[in-house]
């Protein structure tokens, strides 16, 4: 789960991991009253998305007086803002963080995320903040400091010295730096962060070290026990079929294409938009709909893709282990005269009681068109689409 | 022979006693695993299918010589099983249980580090030597004994490559689902290492999906060390970053974990990847033939 960048520093800032001051705000009224409560001759007006990008696209600005604010706040509240992570149309702004300017005098990277090949946390620093720690990686690998994270003590401040020093904090801020490393890294073992990336964790001119920039992301399967952290979500920043096919337990994500996809498992819904892409199609989603599809899921699973306006075909493909091709059939059925289906359905059964479940669909009267193996379901729903 | 599992491993069953865990020992059992006991806290004394029920993991263990164990609880208790069958020494643990938080994750493979216990997954469909042991999820019925190793980061794919493998008359030796989470226990090369060894089998199919690097660190290995061919397929070619494709380690970021990436470097390594999920089998019969294995490996 993503969230904002001012509920991010609400939330460090709780740990004692310093931040600017800053005030979220809806509305040009709230920016400036915001602006007026910080007092500060300096303000910044962010736009709050969930995307990366934001100053190089025009999202953030700097104001020198509360006309400034509000010029700002106008401009940026309700634009589409397009960054390179938000594709082509971009995402509305509907939140802005007005922050209290800093005096910059050099920018750093600090981040979190854990390491699969070492099955650690590791915190990961560089003296190049600003940029994208990918472009650090890819051109001065050498610029970039790792320190695996023994999860039986936690991270040392030893280790968190050593990546003050190893990424030229000033001498006199160590022990500042010190204290944030460690509190962030409180924050996200307390949470259970996927990232919380600092770019740029910043050094003052009056000697602070604090965040200029924040994103937290946390791991999903882990929001059974921080119910507080989902009060942050914000149904905005996702897609509305996404968010309906949560509430069924599909796995569901929205694509580009007009070939509707309902597979069971994750790898298997993987590699069938692959073979569709292959045969010269375009998946429209990913849809796993799990190993214990249900009649209620396989229609739920049917609503969401055909509320698309873009799909124009859809193709099942179904490898029946412990669940049974009747059973799967018979909701394919049952969804269908539901929902009403006037789009080119392939169906591609096969595992245990296939012959059952392709007699179901045969009887059925349906204008469904059986395929024999994955590559004859793929190529058949890409030829009736195009 | 096979990998991990044999007609001789004898297991218990964590979570025996909920849905998942009950509906699972009776295929099981039916499959002809040997099954010697489960372990539900609260439920010792009982019995479910003919099978005793205990307390706890070490006493299932004292009692019926269990060496493995499969795990069927919740995702908020399956790192508390995890641990508490490595602490009774099992030998092997197979947690099929998907949605595990990661750092919780992160804690067990912290508390397994010079212990004894081989652990797979979690999140994955579990491992199976066919007409032998089923220890997990999978359809039993589709597979075949034989010679082909299987290795694979997805369930249904597996179901796929083993079934085509099946129909063509091509047995298998072991397949072993490591499964789709960011942080697991056994990875690919320890299952290639394993075949590798295995005297029964005569060749390996891999199969990953984006996200992370293990299939490039396995790549590299299968060049230095791998004597038999081994097949590959990467699921995902399609899939946008940033997104996770229903397992938790199915994301590409920060442009890294890309199928792209992985296919080129099994290449480079010499393993033969399929271009479509569909021709899995296919591909795998066309080495055999290139390596004269086909005949080997064909059962009769």
């Amino acid at each position: 789960m993503n969230i904002h960048e001012y509920q991010g520093k609400e939330i460090l800032r709780s740990y004692g991991v310093s931040v600017p001051n800053g005030r979220v705000a809806f509305t040009v009224e709230e920016a400036v009253e915001a602006a007026k409560e910080l007092g500060s001759n300096v303000c910044v007006v962010k736009a709050q998305i969930h995307a990366g990008g934001r100053g190089k696209a025009g999202g953030v600005k700097v104001a020198k007086s509360l006309e400034e604010v509000r010029t700002y706040a106008s401009e940026l509240l309700g634009k589409k803002l397009v960054t390179h992570q938000t594709g082509p149309e971009g995402k509305e702004v509907k939140r802005l963080l007005i922050e209290e300017g800093c005096d910059i005098k050099k920018e750093y990277y600090i981040g979190l995320v854990v390491d699969r090949a070492t099955s650690r946390v590791v915190l990961m620093g560089s003296e190049e903040g600003g940029t994208e720690i990918e472009e650090v990686a890819a051109k001065t690998p050498e610029k970039i400091f790792k320190e695996y994270i023994d999860p039986a003590v936690g991270l040392q401040a030893f280790q968190a010295r050593r990546m003050a020093f190893n990424i030229n904090i000033p001498k006199e801020l160590v022990n500042q730096a010190v204290k944030f490393m460690m509190g962030l890294y409180q924050v996200f073992v307390d949470k259970d962060c996927s990232i919380a990336e600092i770019n740029p964790l910043v050094v003052t001119g009056d000697g602070k070290v604090m965040a200029l920039d924040a994103k937290l992301n946390f791991d999903s399967n882990a929001l059974y026990r921080h119910k507080e952290l989902l009060e942050y979500r914000d149904l905005d920043e996702e897609d509305p079929k996404e968010i309906e096919a949560s509430k069924y337990d599909l796995n569901y994500i929205s694509l580009d294409g007009n070939i509707g996809c309902m597979v069971n498992g994750a790898g298997l819904a993987m590699a069938t938009m692959d073979i569709i892409k292959y045969y010269g199609g375009e998946p429209a989603n990913f849809l796993d709909v799990g190993g214990g599809a249900t009649t209620e899921k396989v229609t739920e699973a049917f609503k969401i893709i055909l509320s698309d306006p873009k799909v124009k075909g859809i193709f099942v493909n179904i490898f029946g282990g412990i669940m049974k091709c009747d059973v799967i059939a018979t909701g394919i059925v049952e969804a269908t005269k539901q929902v009403g289906l006037n789009l080119p359905l392939v169906v591609r059964l096969e595992g245990t009681n296939v012959e059952l479940g392709k007699k179901i669909l045969e009887e059925s009267g349906l204008n469904i068109t059986a395929a024999e193996s994955m590559a004859d379901g793929a190529q058949k729903i890409v030829s009736l689409v195009s | 022979m096979s990998v991990f599992v044999n007609k001789d491993t004898k297991v218990i069953v964590q979570g025996i006693t909920g849905s998942q865990g009950l509906f699972h020992t009776k295929q099981m059992l039916e499959y002809g695993t040997k099954i010697v006991g489960g372990v539900t806290p609260g439920k010792g004394g009982t019995e479910v299918e003919g099978v005793p029920v205990f307390d706890t993991v070490s006493e299932a263990v004292e009692k019926t010589g269990a060496n493995a164990s499969v795990i069927y609880v919740p995702p908020a208790f399956a790192a508390d099983a995890i641990m508490e069958a490595v602490d009774a020494e099992l030998e092997l643990v197979v947690c099929i249980t998907e949605g595990i938080p990661v750092l919780d994750m992160v804690k067990v493979k912290r508390y397994m580090e010079g212990k004894k216990t081989r652990l797979i997954g979690p999140n994955c469909p579990g491992i199976i030597t066919p007409e032998e042991c089923k220890i997990g999820i999978m359809p039993g019925y589709i597979h075949k004994k034989g010679h082909v190793g299987i290795v694979s980061r997805s369930g249904t794919l597996t179901y796929e490559a083993v079934h085509q493998l099946t129909q063509a008359g091509i047995g298998q030796s072991t397949a072993v689902g490591i499964g789709g989470d960011p942080v697991n226990g056994t990875n690919f090369i320890d299952v290639l290492k394993a075949f590798n060894e295995d005297e029964e089998t005569y060749a390996v199919i891999m199969i990953g999906e984006i996200g992370g690097t293990a299939e490039e660190e396995a790549a590299e290995w299968v060049k230095a060390n791998m004597t038999k061919p081994v097949v590959g397929f990467i699921g995902g070619q399609t899939a946008p970053p940033g997104k996770r494709m229903g397992h938790a380690g199915a994301i590409i970021s920060g442009g890294k974990g890309t199928a792209a990436e992985k296919i080129k470097k099994m290449n480079e390594c010499g393993i033969k990847v399929a271009e479509t999920p569909a021709v899995i089998g296919e591909t795998l019969i066309s080495v055999l033939k290139e390596r004269g294995l086909y005949e080997k490996c064909k059962t009769h």
